[in-house]
């Protein structure tokens, strides 16, 4: 999953310090698997550098100086291009697909819509398999029937999540 | 493609509950279509509509151009008849014809002679892989020889339109892959357009395109990717 748009789409719901980006991220997105500070900092410093960030204030202290990052206008056309553009359909894309509701919903976008593009885009994906399939010997089948069972699960999750749009709308907005 | 029925802002009501709200969609001629969408969605009420079996409270639906909302019933019933096949989920034979009788009825009320709708009849029983059956009732034989014998009938007199709903919904996975493949396999020979109502991907992977029924609308999901 990419960080980097995560932390874009953290900080366009408002400007955080890297430990409080950090923290946002571990309590929403990485439970299992909490983000070292390294790379905290490296991918913030990769975002200041393409410009997608930028410093928004600094606060001096006894340690290092406390640096709160804003998104910049950059940061929000591509925050925009990665919630819109669907994710190549394969199995286990849960997470990201997670990700990037939430983020729609803190950022007031068309969560709606976004399930919609994706739900689209798996729709193709498996009308080629049923096509190849269709052409296949029977080692063809079965490995299109594979991935076939494994996008209609990620299918079944869209449709349960935009049923439970609005509860999990209420959900984040709530976490703040 | 030209657009061979047409239906635009239908709406329809069960008592207080609205079923279809402003639905419109349109089938090309010898296009499949999927229609999709959670129970209770409204897609059967809309299948029901397109196919005339039900008549919308508002909106139209035209088939080649004619309203089929303002023909009489004589009229749209010559029009299913003549023009439409349909598949349901089950209970759609005639329980004391034999599968070949079945197939053959809608000639034989057509007025087709009986050793020429017996003869159509086995070359589509043939098709679909079940001539082993065609002596028996429909009582006699599994729910997959059942469906691809409904399908055979649905296909018989030549439709421009197979109207079928959730017809796998009864089956196991590889029964229902045989009938999705030989019902859209024998449509694409036809060129009979079929809209096919499922809530099952997998199935709906066997069309030309989908449409997801939400709140008694239709959407396109066909403009919404951009991946």
């Amino acid at each position: 999953m990419s960080i980097g748009q995560t932390f874009l789409g953290l900080l366009e719901s408002s400007p955080r310090h890297g430990y409080d980006l950090k923290r946002a991220y571990d309590e929403r997105f990485g439970r299992t698997r909490p983000l070292p500070y390294g790379q905290v900092y490296a991918t913030l410093s990769r975002l200041l550098k393409s410009g997608l960030v930028e410093v928004d204030s600094v606060e001096p202290g006894e340690g290092p100086e406390r640096k709160r990052y804003a998104i910049t206008e950059a940061g929000v056309t591509d925050v925009d291009r990665w919630l819109s553009h669907a994710e190549k359909p394969e199995p286990y894309l849960q997470s990201v697909l997670y990700t990037k509701v939430v983020l729609a919903l803190l950022t007031d976008r068309p969560a709606a819509d976004l399930l919609d593009t994706q739900t689209a885009e798996h729709l193709r994906l498996m009308r080629e398999l049923t096509r190849r399939k269709d052409g296949g010997d029977l080692a063809e089948q079965l490995i299109c029937d594979h991935a076939l069972f494994h996008l209609e699960a990620d299918l079944r999750w869209l449709e349960l999540t935009a049923a439970r749009l609005d509860e999990l709308a209420r959900e984040v907005r709530s976490h703040g | 493609m030209a657009k061979l029925l047409v239906a635009d802002g239908l709406r329809k009501a069960f008592g207080q509950t609205p079923a279809l709200d402003g639905a419109s969609i349109s089938v090309g001629a010898g296009e499949i279509v999927a229609v999709m969408g959670p129970s209770g969605s409204g897609k059967s009420t809309l299948l029901h509509c397109l196919a005339g079996i039900t008549q919308p409270d508002a909106g139209k639906v035209r088939y080649e151009g004619r309203k089929l909302t303002e023909m009489t019933d004589r009229e749209r019933s010559a029009l299913r008849r003549g023009k439409f096949g349909f598949v349901f989920q089950f209970g759609q034979l005639v329980p004391e014809l034999t599968c070949l009788e079945n197939v053959a009825l809608p000639l034989r009320m057509d007025r087709v002679r009986r050793r020429e709708a017996e003869r159509r009849a086995t070359e589509w029983l043939e098709r679909l892989e079940v001539t082993d059956v065609a002596g028996k009732r429909p009582g006699e034989v599994s729910g997959g020889q059942g469906q691809r014998v409904a399908v055979a009938r649905a296909l018989v007199a030549n439709p421009r339109v197979i109207f079928a709903d959730e017809p796998t919904g009864a089956l196991d996975s590889l029964n229902g892959e045989r009938v999705m493949r030989l019902l859209t396999q024998s449509a694409r020979e036809s060129h009979a357009a079929v809209v096919l109502v499922t809530h099952e991907a997998r199935v709906a992977s066997y069309s030309d395109r989908e449409v997801v029924v939400r709140d008694g609308r239709v959407r396109d999901l066909t403009g919404a990717s951009r991946g």
